[in-house]
């Protein structure tokens, strides 16, 4: 009997090469593979520049053109896969301004925004934000939603900005929009969206101390006594239904 | 008929009562609007320098998500984001070159070239609705009210976008008409309010105001009716400052028309929102009883 191995011929990886010009040099790669590992294959180390390789973290922004074509490509390099004859450079940072502020003194109002960030107003709709981001937000959208004073718009329509910093390579009224929608973001979440009212309820019995007694009960076990209350807390069980309750309503 | 609808944006936020009323009296007149999907600010102001196409951006930008939409009118409130659409459409419809030139750098966008219409409430009202249609559907007539309308500057110049003659216009007269109230002429009614002046020279600004105020007066007006809301802040908001510094008489009550017509047609007085305008300008409704009808 043969092994699985000994039964697979060998194949040999060849990939196509295409030519790829980094920061202006040109090199041979694999045109399989993505920007990020392209560049690595060229033989770059990445020390900085490079976070999660998964398209999240917004450290890889990549700037690129094709030949014979006047358009701005951008990409994530740990997302983006090559393409012959492109021209690319990264840009793992933007130099970009943050406000400082205290976020327990703000109330919500379009107007703090303003103030924290009066060159919102420089805006002129030229749309390079949006065309430029790599993840598609409308970033010229948001910026107009909160110049209208509407921060609820401007937090969904930003919702998937990873940060990366290219929308505010390109402005032409020198925004750093991203850290806008950011405190667009924040202020909603915390200002302006419903709150819960059964959470009201909870932290008023934990204030008056209906949780004391278990607390107590549960510091003075030792491990194997932990494991054993535990293992016999109850569950709700897969298969229950809708109207299911727990035996023990302490924590409703 | 659907019509797109452009509302800027300070109609969101402090001139919410001349969205929220002129809104009501559309449904109330059976006209659906549909306010574009995606919209940024206008621009606020025509740029007058020729070759400073930049700033047609923002406006064009408003005109394709309007043809975006199919409809063949963009209504407008604001006098402000009327006469800047009004103009950039103008400029895109019979400037070749320069339509040329921002619309290649727009490429993202529709090619534009002046399809759509754009229009001001008031004309809208003219020509797509009429008075005499308006008059019908008025519940509530605005008897009695000596109301002076003040058009400023944007509505009637230049020429090209104007919604009437700018040396003797009377649209705005025939609608105040149309709702039964007395529309009283005055020889300020087009002037300018002082605009932005208010930021950088805010004393010249308060006493032009001051001044179409004072006319207005003179001429038997009891309250001041207007359709943009930097015209409401300068001659409306800015009473007080009027009082201490240049010793204006008397408080006059300043409406947008939208807010009056609302009234006229029976909207409830919520969607008007009075709680923006000064506190004198409900107290005045209250006393001459033109808030009891309104349901």
């Amino acid at each position: 009997m043969s092994t699985l191995d000994e039964g697979v011929a060998k194949t040999e990886i060849a990939a196509k090469l295409i030519p790829i010009y980094v920061m202006g040099k040109k090199y041979e790669v694999p045109e399989s593979l993505t920007i990020m590992k392209a560049i690595e294959y060229a033989g770059y180390k990445y020390i900085r520049g490079c976070g999660c390789r998964g398209g999240v973290c917004g450290a890889c922004s990549t700037v690129y053109r094709k030949p014979n074509d006047y358009k701005i490509y951008t990409g994530l390099a740990c997302q983006t896969v090559v393409e012959p004859d492109m021209y690319l450079t990264q840009i793992p940072f933007y130099p970009a301004i943050r406000a400082t502020y205290n976020f327990y003194e703000l109330e919500g109002r379009p107007e703090e925004i303003y103030e924290l960030y009066p060159e919102l107003f420089r805006c002129v709709a030229c749309n390079n934000c949006t065309k430029v981001c790599p993840m598609d937000v409308e970033v010229m959208d948001y910026i107009s939603a909160l110049k209208r004073g509407d921060i609820a718009a401007a937090a969904k329509i930003s919702f998937d900005c990873i940060q990366c910093g290219l929308c505010a390579s390109r402005c032409m009224g020198e925004l750093a929009q991203y850290h806008m929608a950011q405190l667009a973001r924040r202020v909603y979440g915390a200002y302006l969206t419903p709150r819960a009212d059964h959470l009201k309820t909870v932290v008023a019995n934990i204030e008056a101390g209906r949780f004391d007694l278990g607390v107590k009960s549960l510091k003075a076990m030792n491990q194997e006594q932990l494991k054993q209350a535990y293992q016999a807390r109850e569950m709700e069980p897969a298969t229950a239904g809708e109207d299911w309750k727990p035996k023990e309503s302490i924590g409703l | 008929m659907k019509v797109s609808y452009y509302p800027g944006c300070t109609l969101k936020t402090h001139g919410k009562g001349l969205e929220s009323s002129a809104l009501a009296c559309l449904e109330k007149l059976g006209i659906t609007v549909e306010e574009l999907p995606r919209w940024n600010c206008c621009g606020a102001v025509y740029s007058l320098a020729d070759d400073d196409l930049i700033h047609m951006v923002a406006p064009v930008r408003d005109l394709v998500r309007a043809k975006e939409q199919g409809n063949e009118i963009l209504l407008t409130l604001c006098a402000m984001c009327y006469n800047t659409l009004a103009r950039a459409n103008a400029l895109m419809k019979n400037d070749p070159e320069k339509r040329k030139t921002i619309n290649w750098f727009m490429d993202e966008e529709l090619d534009y070239a002046g399809e759509i219409k754009v229009v001001h409430f008031l004309d809208f009202l003219r020509d797509y609705v009429g008075w005499d249609k308006l008059k019908e559907k008025v519940t509530n007539p605005l008897k009695g009210l000596k109301a002076a309308p003040y058009y400023g500057c944007t509505l009637l110049r230049p020429k090209e976008a104007g919604i009437d003659r700018f040396d003797n216009p009377s649209i705005f007269q025939d609608c105040l008409r149309a709702l039964g109230a007395e529309a009283v002429d005055f020889d300020m009614s087009t002037q300018c309010c002082g605009t932005y002046q208010v930021l950088g020279n805010p004393e010249a600004s308060l006493k032009v105001s001051f001044d179409i105020l004072k006319n207005a007066s003179e001429f038997g007006a009891e309250a001041l009716v207007l359709a943009c809301p930097l015209c409401d802040y300068n001659l409306g908001k800015r009473q007080g400052e009027m009082k201490n510094k240049l010793g204006l008489a008397n408080d006059m009550p300043v409406y947008y028309f939208t807010q009056l017509m609302a009234l006229a047609l029976g909207v409830p007085e919520a969607e008007c929102h009075f709680e923006l305008n000064r506190e004198i300008s409900l107290g005045f409704l209250k006393e001459r009883n033109f808030l009891k009808a309104s349901a």
